[in-house]
């Protein structure tokens, strides 16, 4: 049963991590092409330091790297006046109250609090590649669109959200594509991030099994498991290349690019 | 000082099997971290630069059978580019070794295979071959149609024609992708030793030791930097050198135009 729960776990991540990181990109991407000097410096060295490193680094140290961060403001909010250091050698102690999540508290608290520290680590280094694109998109938006909203008397901010946004997603499209197309194939990585998903459960239910503790005993099956883990793969990245391309369609259509110019033609 | 020459002559390759046998056990110092992490990076680069410049050759291959004309040959190449480009790498490796392990128990001569160095070295090879072949099959179909015309005239047909317009032309459209792909290639030899594939005595890559490090210390926030470090120096070395390349190809072309610079390509990113 756990197989099959496994690929809605990795389902539920990719439907919360897509919008998460979407919006963590767009943050991105406006810190980037801020005037404030220090805010686009913040936004770009996020871009240029989560793009230059592997990615699986980043989830490594993340879900160790949030959970102190947490633990460690739990514990100054809630012990205020305890009196050992939090690092002790190659100890990382905190007070029983910060614990997180707490130590009675029942398994699925556990997962849930695993899994959401995983989705968190997913949607910032996805979010990074996710502001590159946008920040890419929002400077392809053509200048003559800028200058007649500058001519029309709009600010700044106006002209950001009534004319760069509605027209940045068509150049936006095929990068965020090829971007789900990335996020769906990093899932396996859950695995690493202690996540019971797929790949776990690939690996433990197809090892070897003796009679002597289970009713179905067999050989080692686990080339099998990730064989059909690969086609499961496959299948899913098919079908998004083919909602994908119907998407980009729909959103050529009328626009100033040589797709919708193509689409112009061919239909008159 | 003295202590850091002497951990750096102990453990410098250390994940190729050289020098001090036991890794450090407690009182990790900065000077160990370093010294370890840099020495995983030795597999990094192997990996990354054997299987880069074997795909190479795959990938051109793979390039011209999916823009050929006869249908098998073009079927073929498009399956493998899907089978490879469609798949998680993380998934790959996984498959690749036990598959590699089930045969290992029938021949004994693929013994050497579910060894990283080798059977590792062959999915990533793979990998890359696919990526790039659809790389090159882009740049393939916008050759300037021109060119291809030139060289009809000037009586180039076949090889030559291949080898002196087609190809030449292929490397230079294609290359800011490509550079994209190996700063990409070099990021996913990570993945190696944490799939089934075993860190034999503990010679595992960059990713692995920063692993150990911030288990044994429980401090993330000293190793995975350290890693950080090394990876930006390398991608900046691999961009530094395509871009070298990338010039020479471009060489014959007016120099004040405007040339596609080594920059970030977001539709091609694996």
């Amino acid at each position: 049963m756990g197989f099959y729960w496994s690929f809605v776990t990795v389902l539920t991540l990719l439907a919360i991590t897509a919008p998460l990181s979407l919006t963590f990109g767009f943050g991105g991407a406006m810190a980037a092409r801020s005037r404030i000097a220090p805010l686009s410096w913040v936004g770009k060295g996020y871009i240029a330091i989560v793009r230059g490193v592997p990615d699986i680094a980043f989830f490594l140290f993340f879900v160790i790297a949030l959970d102190q961060g947490l633990e460690y403001l739990r514990h100054h909010a809630m012990c205020p006046d305890w009196p050992d250091a939090i690092r002790q050698g190659n100890d990382f102690i905190v007070c029983q109250d910060a614990k997180l999540p707490q130590g009675n508290a029942p398994q699925w608290v556990h997962e849930i609090y695993g899994f959401s520290l995983a989705v968190f680590t997913f949607a910032i280094v996805f979010g990074a590649f996710a502001a590159n694109v946008l920040y890419g998109a929002m400077r392809a938006v053509p200048k003559a669109q800028l200058e007649t909203a500058e001519a029309y008397g709009m600010s700044r901010r106006q002209t950001f959200w009534r004319i760069v946004v509605p027209q940045m997603w068509v150049y936006a499209l095929p990068g965020l594509g090829n971007l789900w197309m990335v996020l769906i194939k990093a899932t396996p990585l859950l695995f690493l991030l202690g996540v019971e998903d797929v790949v776990y459960w690939a690996r433990e239910l197809g090892a070897t099994k003796t009679p002597r503790f289970t009713d179905y005993p067999h050989g080692d099956w686990r080339m099998y498991y990730f064989l059909a883990l690969l086609v499961f793969y496959l299948a899913f990245t098919r079908v998004s290349e083919i909602v994908l391309d119907r998407l980009m369609r729909r959103l050529t259509k009328g626009q100033a690019t040589s797709g919708g110019e193509a689409q112009r033609r061919a239909a008159t | 000082m003295e202590d850091c020459l002497q951990t750096i002559s102990q453990y410098a390759f250390r994940s190729i099997g050289f020098g001090e046998r036991l890794l450090p056990r407690s009182d990790y110092t900065l000077c160990q971290q370093f010294t370890l992490i840099g020495s995983g990076m030795i597999w990094n680069i192997y990996f990354g630069t054997v299987a880069l410049l074997a795909g190479f050759f795959l990938a051109t291959a793979v390039a011209l059978g999916k823009a050929s004309n006869t249908r098998i040959i073009r079927k073929l190449s498009e399956w493998f580019i899907f089978l490879f480009r469609g798949s998680p790498l993380f998934i790959q490796f996984f498959f690749a070794y036990f598959f590699f392990l089930s045969l290992k128990g029938q021949y004994a001569f693929f013994d050497p295979f579910t060894a990283a160095w080798l059977g590792a070295l062959i999915v990533l090879f793979l990998n890359t071959s696919a990526y790039t072949g659809e790389i090159f099959y882009g740049a393939l179909q916008s050759i300037p149609k021109g060119d291809t015309e030139a060289a009809d005239a000037y009586g180039l047909s076949g090889w030559s024609r291949f080898r002196r317009v087609i190809w030449p032309t292929m490397l230079r459209l294609a290359w800011p992708a490509y550079t994209n792909e190996a700063i990409f290639l070099f990021h996913s030899t990570t993945l190696v030793f944490f799939t089934g594939f075993p860190a034999w005595q503990q010679r595992g890559d960059a990713l692995y030791y920063a692993n150990f490090f911030a288990d044994k210390t429980f401090n993330p926030f000293v190793p995975y930097p350290i890693l950080a470090f090394y990876f930006i120096v390398l991608t900046l070395v691999i961009i530094a050198l395509m871009g070298r390349i990338g010039r020479r190809l471009n060489s014959h072309l007016p120099q004040d135009a405007k040339r596609p610079r080594a920059r970030f390509l977001p539709q091609i990113i694996r």
